[in-house]
């Protein structure tokens, strides 16, 4: 059975690149338990020399960086690998992390030199589990021994850090990240490590009959074809090869391997029905017997625990009453700080390019090439930042509830009401996001393990009412509803959107469990959460955080929707009617009007896109719009929008949208020659109310303004939206069958909404 | 192709597990009331939630103490290897255990 060896396994070959190379660049690989304080070490190791990509074809978050150990060598690429409990089940993450660590996956990353891993010190024995796996794989060890701070100030017990290196044979090397201490010392020490290239290997055993088949398993005949395989016994060693095939949930490809391997198992099983779980008791024993030379109970320590902060702070957090309570307020603070403290810096953008465009315009001849340098890439720039402090913001908070440990309390209050269709309780928080905006929504499902479950989360948030659809609802609102009450008090407007914001969850959740009950089938997920004790966020961590998801999106999101305003330029631009225009024509921003909500509100003053505008007259542009592509496109699809109360010129402004919805208040005021200078406030509402089919009958109605607003609800009209479903899912398929579904239910819902409402009489 | 028929079979008192002081009182964690201290004696069930639970320090021998359920009753909120952890009902269900310290 297990036994405490004390004579160390001989240290494994390494790489068989000459590690005494001065100007060699080490790489280090970084391993740790979620909340073990890895992120921040690795922000701490690596400051802003850092990169963040996708591992090749998955969609598993790969960060890297430059961590200088030595001043005589090259900075070490630091990996920071995914927050793991353990390395032996088959989640994708656990899969990259052990692929990294064993050399498997040298074509994008080289085998570590040396491997350092984060240990909370206040939770040793859990933490000491995955050091036990990284000892068995036999790459040079560090231990980094986080949270020092926390652990010095426990009551009840003391830590013996020599012990502790003693008992586990590695360096250990106590760090309180969040004051920067200690880091010098763990760069020497993995430099030291890289440099003897050394391990102590597992310092346990299992019994006799398991170890019997894992030897017959490493002996056994392995192709050499298998190159994988072949890197990883060298790397690792056949034992540890051998001991992952025996004892992972999956059976290996080779059919005459899998037999092997399969008679191995059944012969264990038929000794010990339990025998699968032996690895895990025995690593549990030797830390047990590590735990037991390094920790000591303090002296004179009362008895019974006091209860520490965590647990105070719970007992109101997760109480039966309060506790969501406290959730609730916390959302609200989140809902208001999104919706207005954003508003201020949104606008500062949004007139920052109004007037960029202006002095563009006012300094470079008229002309084609200036129009599409204003409208096209301003504008589509500026739409795009326009929403950056909301989703600053909204990151913000999310790394805060995150760092402090509060999400998992989120995630442990809502998990029943989740559960009810099909999700897992961490699906809260990115769904909550969405509200403000589905983009940071979709990227933090990613602390969901189960695949499906992610994607039935990802499939369901862009219903999520965001502050996009805001615009269109205002407009409709103040077009149609202002001043009627219900019983004299309840304002019909914010009845209604009220509704529509209902009407998106009410539909997410039918959603979520008709994906649950069908193409996302799965178990329900299982729910091991650890609840972490609360801890003060790090303020460079947060800004940290903040820093890279914003370059993302600005990154990825940009670029798209960059294009797609270029094109939507083009699109209302071409052909060109009669003689071409003078002075700033056709002025349309497709996604950049995104603020256009002003126009509707009129307490927000007047929008600075104010420019002088140009010689031509209205009736000139709503010519031009009519035999643009654009033009021509609303009247193609007219026959199709008609049953759900659009015309062509609404038709336009549906197809602009899908770049970015708040886009159809922009391509409205344009179809409708609203003058986008000077005091606009009401002329859009005006416009819009005035709008006369061709027979003379009003284009708009109160009911077509609900059909619309319906269908705004339903449609995923974002195309920043669909990029970054795209990265996140890693194929085309999912967005794809995104778009198409909630396009077919928003035609049918609108269609309902429409032709219903006739026939129960409203128009 | 997956292999997980052995892993379904129930079984308390793992060979590492020092032997419960009785029999008689064994319980599952779901059972057991809250703030009461008790070791575990095995965890059956399901083979990967089984085996997360295990890798999480919920081997046999290992003290747990249920601390609350959550608003809506389910999950629990569970104290293990001095870190607190929360499961559902149905997975404490699995987990074997033995009252008293
Ligand atoms: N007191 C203290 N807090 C720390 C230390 N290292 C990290 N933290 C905090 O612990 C929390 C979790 O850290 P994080 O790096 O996000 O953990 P991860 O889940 O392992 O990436 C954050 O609030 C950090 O500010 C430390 O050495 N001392």
């Amino acid at each position: 059975m297990s036994t405490l060896t004390t004579s160390p396994a001989p240290p494994l070959p390494a790489d068989g690149l000459p590690i005494s190379s001065p100007q060699r660049t080490l790489t280090v690989a970084l391993a740790g338990n979620p909340n073990a304080g890895k992120t921040t070490l690795f922000n701490a190791l690596t400051g802003l020399r850092q990169r963040v990509a996708n591992y090749p074809g998955v969609t598993v978050e790969r960060k890297e960086g430059f961590w200088s150990l030595s001043p005589d060598a090259p900075p070490a690429r630091l990996i920071d690998l995914p927050g793991l409990y353990s390395l032996d089940a088959a989640s994708l993450d656990e899969q990259i992390a052990r692929d990294v660590l064993t050399g498997r996956a040298s074509s994008h990353t080289p085998a570590p030199d040396c491997v350092v891993v984060a240990v909370d010190a206040t939770n040793l024995a859990r933490n000491l589990y995955l050091v036990t796996q990284l000892l068995e794989i036999g790459r040079p060890l560090v231990i980094a021994l986080t949270m020092f701070d926390l652990a010095a100030r426990q009551q009840d017990t003391e830590l013996d850090v020599a012990e502790l290196e003693e008992a586990l044979g590695v360096p250990v090397v106590p760090v309180v990240t969040t004051q920067r201490c200690g880091l010098d010392a763990l760069a020497a020490a993995v430099w030291r490590a890289a440099q003897e290239g050394a391990s102590p290997g597992a310092g346990w055993r299992l019994s006799a009959r398991a170890e019997e088949e894992i030897a017959s398993l490493a002996r056994g005949g392995r192709g050499e074809a298998d190159e994988s395989n072949a890197r990883l016994c060298s790397l690792a060693g056949a034992r540890y090869a051998a001991m992952i095939e025996l004892y992972a949930e999956e059976l290996p490809q080779d059919a005459e391997r899998r037999a092997s391997v399969e008679g191995a198992r059944s012969r264990l099983a038929a000794a010990d029905p339990r025998w699968w779980q032996e690895p895990v008791l025995a690593r549990y024993d030797w830390i047990e017997q590590v735990a037991a030379r390094a920790v000591r109970a303090k002296r004179g320590a009362a008895a019974e625990r006091e209860r520490t902060p965590t647990e105070r702070i719970d007992r109101v957090a997760t109480h039966k009453i309060l506790g969501p309570l406290v959730l609730l307020l916390v959302m609200l603070v989140v809902f208001q700080a999104i919706f207005s403290w954003a508003q201020l810096p949104m606008d500062l953008i949004d007139h920052g390019f109004g007037s960029l465009g202006d002095v563009v315009r006012a300094s470079m001849p008229a002309g084609l090439l200036t129009d599409l340098i204003v409208d096209g890439v301003i504008a589509g720039v500026g739409g795009v930042l326009v929403f950056l402090p909301q989703i600053l913001l909204l990151f913000l908070f999310i790394s805060l509830l995150e760092d402090s440990g509060y999400m998992a309390r989120a995630a442990f209050i809502m998990d029943r009401l989740m559960r009810g269709v099909g999700l897992h309780g961490k699906a809260f928080m990115p769904l909550l996001s969405s509200f403000a905006c589905a983009i940071p929504g979709i990227m933090a499902t990613r602390t969901i393990e189960n695949p499906k479950d992610r994607l039935a989360t990802i499939l369901i948030a862009p219903f999520m009412s965001c502050s996009a659809r805001l615009p269109v609802y205002t407009l409709m609102i103040a077009a149609f509803f202002t001043g009627r009450k219900v019983f004299g008090v309840v304002s019909v407007g914010v009845l209604i959107i009220m509704s529509m914001y209902l009407l998106g969850i009410v539909v997410a959740v039918a959603v979520a469990w008709v994906l649950k009950h069908t193409i996302l089938k799965s178990p329900p997920p299982p729910l091991v959460l650890e609840l972490p004790p609360y801890r003060m966020p790090s303020f460079a961590n947060v800004v940290q955080t903040i820093y890279q998801r914003a370059s993302m999106f600005v990154r990825r999101a940009g670029t798209v929707i960059l294009a797609i305003s270029i094109l939507l330029w083009a699109l209302v631009t071409f052909p060109r009617a009669g003689a071409p225009a003078q002075g700033d024509g056709e002025r349309v921003q497709p996604s950049a009007n995104a603020r256009e909500a002003e126009t509707v509100q009129p307490a927000a003053g007047a929008s600075n896109v104010a420019e002088s505008a140009g010689a031509q007259t209205s009736g000139d542009k709503g010519e031009q719009i009519r035999n643009s592509f654009a033009g021509r496109l609303g009247r193609l699809i007219e026959p199709a929008i008609r049953p759900l109360g659009f015309d062509w010129q609404m038709g336009i402004g549906l197809i602009a949208s899908f770049a970015a919805r708040e886009t159809l208040v922009s391509t409205l005021s344009i179809v409708y020659n609203v003058d986008d200078g000077g005091e606009q406030s009401g002329s859009l509402i005006e416009a819009v109310r005035n709008a006369r089919r061709p027979d003379g009958r009003p284009a708009w109605t109160p009911l077509v303004a609900v059909s619309m607003m319906v269908f705004f609800v339903l449609a995923c009209q974002c195309m920043s939206t669909v990029a970054v479903v795209k990265r996140e899912t890693n194929s085309w398929r999912w967005p794809l069958f995104m778009v198409s579904y909630m396009l077919a239910l928003a035609y049918v819902a609108s269609l309902v909404t429409f032709q219903g409402g006739r026939l129960l009489g409203f128009s | 192709m997956s292999f997980n028929f052995q892993r379904k079979i129930a079984q308390p008192v793992a060979p590492h597990a020092p032997a419960p002081a009785a029999v008689g009182d064994e319980t599952c964690l779901n059972c057991l009331p809250h703030g009461v201290g008790a070791r575990v004696v095995g965890v059956s069930g399901d083979g990967s939630i089984a085996r997360r639970l295990m890798e999480m320090g919920v081997v046999p021998g290992a003290r747990v103490r249920v601390i609350k359920a959550a608003p809506l009753g389910d999950p629990l909120e569970i104290r293990v290897r001095s870190y607190h952890l929360a499961l559902r009902r149905s997975e404490a269900e699995a987990i074997t255990v033995v009252a008293g310290d």
